[in-house]
């Protein structure tokens, strides 16, 4: 870039001598064009970016299946009464067995598995907590060294069955997963386990099986994530070392654990609560660590046989709040407007839709956005995305109480219905999930928009900063050259330097800031969240300062001469800034978008408010209250304040700090990409222009 | 008179030599065909067919045999084969319930897909040749792509660890070969009776395929006669093993279910073949049944083995013979015929349960890690309850008790092992080569050239409960053409093998049997192997559309290099800023002044000096010539409408 710069550099200067002028190419004119005018297009381009962000519920597509062998709901489903009676038997015996306290209720489940002609075997868990370790991120999820003295005192055992198919060569395998809290488990729960009993008494007796089939019955004890990873972690990478956790208990469940080859999808089935609508609600939850996202076909699959053959109202997470948004539906009402005069100017111009539905879709596409960009899996099927396995959650809401017989039996049939079907479908695959899209923003369970489309958004927004960096740098050059006459005048391609000095020492202390966490963890002594928090403020407010002191040319309080230009300085911070955007939108997309509608108008606003001040001119003043809101709200804590009181989740009051590192702990704990971009991008920028701010220029 | 006799005699004594002669030879050719029947454990039932053709051994080439397929002896004759054994398998032969220390499981137990070995007796330098030969004359043969055989990187050469020490040894298998029906008629068309008559009647296909194990095996062996002039003979021995469950109308599920041979097969039996010299039908049953009865001697219990209380035999064996686990009983299926056809049948009265025989260690393999880049390949030997009877019987060297296993494996040379990251845990106790590896004998994989060996002899304690091995890999990358069609499915590890060079599967048969080729191979000591699964690699593949990305991106960027090159190179630049000078003085059009003032006053800077190009002058000359071409053209587009419309 900087050589770009400088050519267009020279071909400025030489228009200024006045020598015969060479006709720029085109493009380089372009660039130019652009460059002298970054204020006007900037307004536009952001304008654009967000404008392109709201209009992306008109531009989300129908899902389609994509692969042909999928053929889901071609075949009649095979799920015959007996099957059924078989999951409620199971339901009834685990509710007994519960009240009377006859034992593990583990061993039940084993029993009905093995009496479907399942090999069954039970693992033992540790409920270890995840620990930060700043080396562990992006690694694998199998770089957990084994705890040396695990106690006996608290563990998990996981049951699994596997049907292996009768005419199959054994290569590949499909899991279905029901956490199950085998010590206080509700009966809704349970439920869950009936629907997979009744399926598994079915796929025991089929023969059109291809793959095996393993059900796993995970301890949800301790969350249903951390079981389901522990099992995943055994079947890919065991420890052949000896373990302590084998001796613990009576049964020895060491040396029985099965596998069936390579997984090739997993669903994870839940049910809860009672659904407030007059259908049985399916909810499906599909985003993963990090915004990855199972194959959409297995959405697709799941969702058109929820909806055309077993008539369940399905649903995808979405942000409550947004939808009674008064703004966004002016927005809304809006683009309805527009649609029906595109419509009437040309009846083939049909993306005009109802408010009511730009809301749904804007709604549902936030929190896909927040759940992506958060990067921590929304359910256990997270825990197989991190082995490169497509997975879902399906979460059931029945209509009835769970003690309803009558109405269990339906619930049954079409639940297990649902599954086979799924199964069924997945079985058909010869090759894994690569046909459909990987990269798409859900607006409704049937309503996608793939990364072509909302890529745009993106490109918009952050297509600004290298314009404005670019004219920024020739005007801080230009008043360097001004402003000093000495004889390092021609070195003036290097003025950049200093800036960079400043930038790169202030990365390199969010990088520190990023890291302090881990040692904050490692101080002995029990503390609350709120005094880490202030742990970690002071150590880095304290660390600020070093810098400030330690670096010259840092500090925006030491007020020199021939100090950098504040143009240049923010012209290297809009570069840096646009760097760490770009790399992240390919580590987690969702959390670069959110990260350039936040800092890209920081950025192209920060600009020192003495000059302003000193000004008294009204559009000066309304600049610098501008970039001081914005510098406000980008700060992160506040930022997570704002978006909790979005979320309607309360007010945050005194606790604010503890609750942001609890925040944070969660971040690093599933290894989010969010963290690192807060801590190396975020704030450095932050930063950054908060020196721009108080630049004394 | 007397002397015209006399010359006739040594004429017909030379016929009838000749005669002796011919006959001789041709009686040497015998097939049997056989069928084994054998309740399972886990209610199935195992059907074991095994026909055998042999042809002794002569001294002509292009000799005419009777019963022997002339396609083998050819095959034979040209390859110089001198053992070789093609099986096809489908579904998985499960060792826990089915058995896995018996000549029928260590010997009929195949992994899936197509398995080819075969030895050669030619020169060193031509074993690959005659391989090659060999796959493409049987993919022919048996309509199966065998002949991707062929190829170096899907074939090995193993010296010790696959039971059989020869240096003229190639093994090769392919587990994605679909079986079908396809491949089943052609094995039955070398049958002298085809599945037209006698034993092979029973193979309806709907059945045969409805099973749950299927493989269909042709071994065959030159024997030599030791003889001089003499060529070798030949000995075919084809076999179909199926384990088919039987149809049940019973709820009660430990009672095992009851079939004759139309309710497994749909088809009976109404007579043998009659071209085989015998055909015999044996039913096995294992474990408590045969250690019940002790004393056969009298009729009354004899007659008791077959129809007691646990169960009821529909016909009357032929024999019963003991076996030191099992008993077997033998039915000569000549006597049928169309009115009375042969259709054994089992009932069971009681519930009964046994389990089978194991091998000494449970052999299963699996892949470790996830993702595209690395893994590691893991076996896991795990202690059968059989193991500790086995140990203490045969298995005592220098005091120390040891279970020997030999470990065979292939590797594609996409999956590139690191073999220096060979593990071995013994009982969860990480062991030094030294320790457990007797020997070891590695051959590398040379990338698209070939794959990889590995033949492993491990010593482990007898005692032993659990012992696991694991070697790291890291995945090729393919060439785009050397994707197959489904490449998003993932790629196969062929199955490992697993043998027991210290255990050997025999039926110990009490009594002196009649000449089956069956009992008699069950009688001979093999060899306990036991396959591992197939593995599915999932390796890093290309969009395949971007082929075409590559090339357009490719072909801008070529442009846009040789553009601006060319145009570095041919530009003159001092003879343009002369040119331009020169231009600088003269009038320049109206419309560019307009628009170089616009252009002046957005940029806001004052309004340069008239310097750049404009070649205004000629313009509006190349605007009257173009003008003039447009007429012409239009003129002659009018004519030629006119005439054209005029006819």
């Amino acid at each position: 870039m900087a050589t770009e710069k400088r050519n267009k550099e020279e071909e400025e200067v030489k228009t200024d001598d006045g020598s015969p002028k060479i006709k720029p190419r085109p493009i380089v004119q372009l660039g130019i064009f652009l460059v002298a005018h970054s204020p006007v297009f900037s307004v536009v381009f952001s304008a654009a970016g967000v404008l392109a962000l709201l209009i992306l519920p008109l531009l989300a597509k129908n899902t389609y299946i994509s692969e042909n062998a999928l053929m889901p709901g071609s075949a009649r489903s095979m799920l015959s009464n007996r099957d059924v009676s078989d999951g409620s038997k199971l339901v009834k015996d685990i509710k007994n067995y519960r009240l009377n306290h006859e034992g593990q209720v583990q061993k039940l489940v084993g029993k009905y598995m093995s009496e479907m002609v399942a090999e069954v075997y039970y693992q033992k868990f540790h409920p270890e907590g995840n620990q930060f370790h700043p080396l562990h991120f992006f690694s694998g999820p199998d770089s957990y060294t084994l705890l040396d003295n695990v106690s006996c005192a608290s563990y998990g055992v996981n049951v699994a069955g596997i049907i292996r198919a009768p005419r199959g060569d054994g290569k590949e395998s499909i899991v279905l997963v029901t956490p199950y809290d085998f010590i206080n488990g509700g009966d809704y729960e349970a439920l869950s386990l009936g629907i997979t009993s009744t399926l598994f008494s079915l796929l025991a007796r089929v023969t059109w099986l291809s793959k095996d089939i393993i059900w796993l019955v995970a301890d949800s004890r301790y969350g249903d994530y951390r079981p389901v990873a522990a099992w995943l972690s055994e079947y890919h990478s065991p420890s052949f070392k000896v373990s302590d956790l084998l001796k613990c208990g009576e049964r020895n469940t060491a040396d029985n654990f099965r596998r069936a080859g390579t997984v090739a999808a997993a669903l994870v089935l839940k049910v809860d609560g009672r659904s407030e609508r007059f259908e049985d609600t399916l909810s499906i939850y599909a985003e993963a660590s990090n915004g990855q996202m199972p194959n959409l076909d297995l959405i697709n699959v799941v969702n058109y046989l929820a909806v055309h053959r077993q008539g369940f109202y399905v649903k995808v997470e979405k942000v409550v709040s947004l939808l009674s948004s008064s703004w966004l539906k002016i927005i809304g009402e809006i683009f309805e407007a527009v649609g029906k005069l595109a419509h009437t100017l040309n009846p083939d111009w049909n993306f005009g839709i109802p408010v009511a539905d730009y809301l749904e879709g804007s709604a549902t596409l936030a929190s896909s956005l927040y759940s992506q960009a958060l990067g921590i899996p929304t359910g256990p099927h997270g825990a197989f995305r991190d082995n490169q396995v497509d997975a879902i959650t399906l979460k059931v809401s029945p209509r009835f109480p769970p003690d309803s017989k009558t109405r269990q039996h339906d619930f049954f049939l079409r639940g297990a219905r649902l599954l086979e079907g799924t199964i069924r479908s997945v079985n058909n695959l010869l090759e894994k999930f690569h046909q459909s899209f990987f990269l798409y923003l859900l607006t409704s369970p049937s309503k996608f928009i793939s990364v072509g489309v909302y890529m745009i958004a993106f490109a918009l927004l952050v297509a600004p900063l290298p314009m404005v960096a670019a004219s920024l740098y020739i005007e801080g050059c230009k008043a360097l050259t001004k402003s000093t006459d000495n004889p390092t005048e021609n070195l003036k391609s290097w003025k950049w330097l200093d800036a960079a000095k400043q930038v790169f020492a202030l990365h390199l202390f969010g990088f520190i800031v990023t890291l302090l966490p881990y040692f904050i963890c490692q101080v002995p002594g029990q503390h609350s969240p709120s005094n880490r928090s202030i742990m970690w403020g002071t150590t880095s407010s304290s660390l600020l300062l070093i810098t400030f002191a330690a670096i010259p040319g840092c500090s925006p309080f030491t007020s020199r001469h021939h100090g950098t230009h504040w143009a240049v300085l923010k012209s290297v911070t809009i570069s840096a800034a646009f760097i760490g955007l770009c790399l992240m939108s390919i580590i987690n997309f969702a959390t670069a978008e959110i990260g350039a509608l936040l800092l890209v108008p920081t950025c192209l606003m920060a600009q020192p408010i003495k000059p302003a001040l000193r000004s008294r001119r009204i559009k000066s003043m309304l600049g610098a209250f501008c970039s001081m809101v914005l510098l406000t709200i980008g700060f992160p804590v506040m930022f997570f304040a704002i978006s909790k009181g979005l979320f309607g989740e309360g007010l945050v009051g005194l606790s604010l700090g503890g609750e942001f590192w609890t925040w944070l702990e969660s971040l690093w704990a599933w290894k989010s990409a969010t963290y690192l971009y807060i801590g190396m991008v975020h704030l450095p920028c932050w930063l950054l222009c908060l020196c721009i701010l108080f630049h004394p220029s | 008179m007397a002397c015209l006799v006399r010359s006739w005699i040594p004429l017909l004594f030379l016929q009838s030599f000749l005669v002796a002669i011919a006959f001789g030879s041709n009686e040497g050719e015998e097939f049997s065909e056989e069928l084994l029947l054998k309740p399972l454990p886990d209610r199935k039932v195992l059907a074991h067919f095994h026909f055998e053709n042999r042809a002794p051994p002569s001294n002509s080439h292009g000799r005419n045999h009777h019963l022997f397929p002339k396609a083998i002896s050819q095959l034979v004759q040209k390859f110089r084969v001198k053992e070789m054994e093609l099986s096809f398998t489908q579904g998985r032969w499960n060792h826990e319930h089915w058995g896995g220390f018996d000549p029928l499981s260590s010997m009929n137990a195949k992994p899936v897909g197509v398995e080819l070995w075969a030895v050669f007796d030619v020169p060193q330098s031509q074993v690959d040749i005659s391989w090659k030969n060999l796959t493409h004359a049987l993919s022919g043969l048996f309509c199966a792509s065998i002949n991707f055989l062929e190829s170096s990187t899907s074939y090995a050469a193993p010296t010790w660890g696959f039971g059989t020490n020869s240096d003229k040894l190639r093994y090769g298998s392919l587990p994605r070969e679909a079986v079908c029906t396809e491949n089943l008629t052609p094995w039955l068309k070398l049958l002298p009776c085809r599945d037209k008559d006698g034993i092979s009647a029973l193979m309806n296909r709907p059945s045969v395929y409805r099973g749950f194990y299927h493989s269909q095996r042709l071994h065959l062996s030159t024997v030599e006669s030791g003889q001089e002039g003499l060529g070798s003979g030949i000995v075919l021995e084809q076999t179909l093993t199926v384990v088919i469950q039987p149809e049940t109308t019973s709820v009660e599920t430990n009672m095992q279910p009851s079939w004759s041979l139309s309710s497994l097969f749909g088809r009976k039996v109404v007579g043998s073949c009659v071209l085989a010299k015998s055909s015999n039908v044996y039913l096995q049953l294992e474990g408590r049944l045969g250690h019940e009865s002790k004393n056969v001697d009298t009729e009354i219990e004899a007659h008791k083995l077959w129809m007691n209380s646990d169960f009821d035999l529909s016909l009357k064996p032929d024999r019963v013979i003991r076996e030191s686990s099992s008993l077997l009983f033998i039915f000569d299926i000549d006597k049928s015929s169309d009115s009375e056809p042969f259709d054994l049948g089992l009932t069971w009265k009681l519930p009964s349960k046994w389990s089978c025989e194991q091998a000494p260690l449970h052999a299963s393999r699996f892949l470790m890690g996830s993702g595209n880049e690395r893994g590691a390949i893991a076996i896991l030997l795990k202690a059968t309850e059989s193991q500790e009877k086995l140990s203490g019987r045969n298995l005592t060297t220098d005091g120390r008790c040891t279970i020997k296993a030999n470990i065979f494996q292939i590797f594609p040379w996409y999956i590139k092992v690191y073999y220096h990251t060979l593990q071995i845990f013994v009982d969860q106790q990480q062991k030094t080569d030294s320790e457990v590896l007797k020997k070891i004998n590695v051959s590398p994989s040379t990338d698209k050239v070939s794959s990889g060996m590995l033949e492993m002899m491990l010593e482990l304690p007898c005692e032993v409960k659990s012992a696991a091995i694991s070697i790291e890999y890291d995945k090729g990358f393919l060439h785009i053409d050397e994707y197959p069609p489904d490449a998003n499915q993932g790629f196969d590890i062929p199955s490992a093998l697993i043998s027991f060079p210290s255990h050997h599967a025999s039926l110990d048969f009490q009594e002196e049997l009649s000449k089956s080729p069956l009992l008699s191979s069950f009688k001979e000591k093999s060899l306990v192997r036991s396959y591992t699964e197939v593995l599915l690699v999932p390796l890093t593949t290309p969009d395949f559309s971007m082929p075409y990305n590559v090339i357009t991106i490719t072909c801008t960027i070529f442009a846009l290099y040789f553009g601006s090159l060319l145009n570095v190179l041919r530009r003159r630049i001092g003879e343009e800023e002369r040119f331009l000078k020169s231009q600088a003085g003269k009038k320049r059009g109206g419309l560019k002044q307009l628009l170089s003032r616009l252009t002046a006053k957005i940029r806001g800077r004052p309004i340069e000096a008239p310097s750049s190009e404009s070649p205004a002058a000629e313009s509006s000359f190349l605007s009257s010539k173009l003008i003039f071409k447009i007429i012409l053209v239009a003129g002659a587009a009018a004519a030629w409408q006119y005439f054209s419309t005029d006819k």
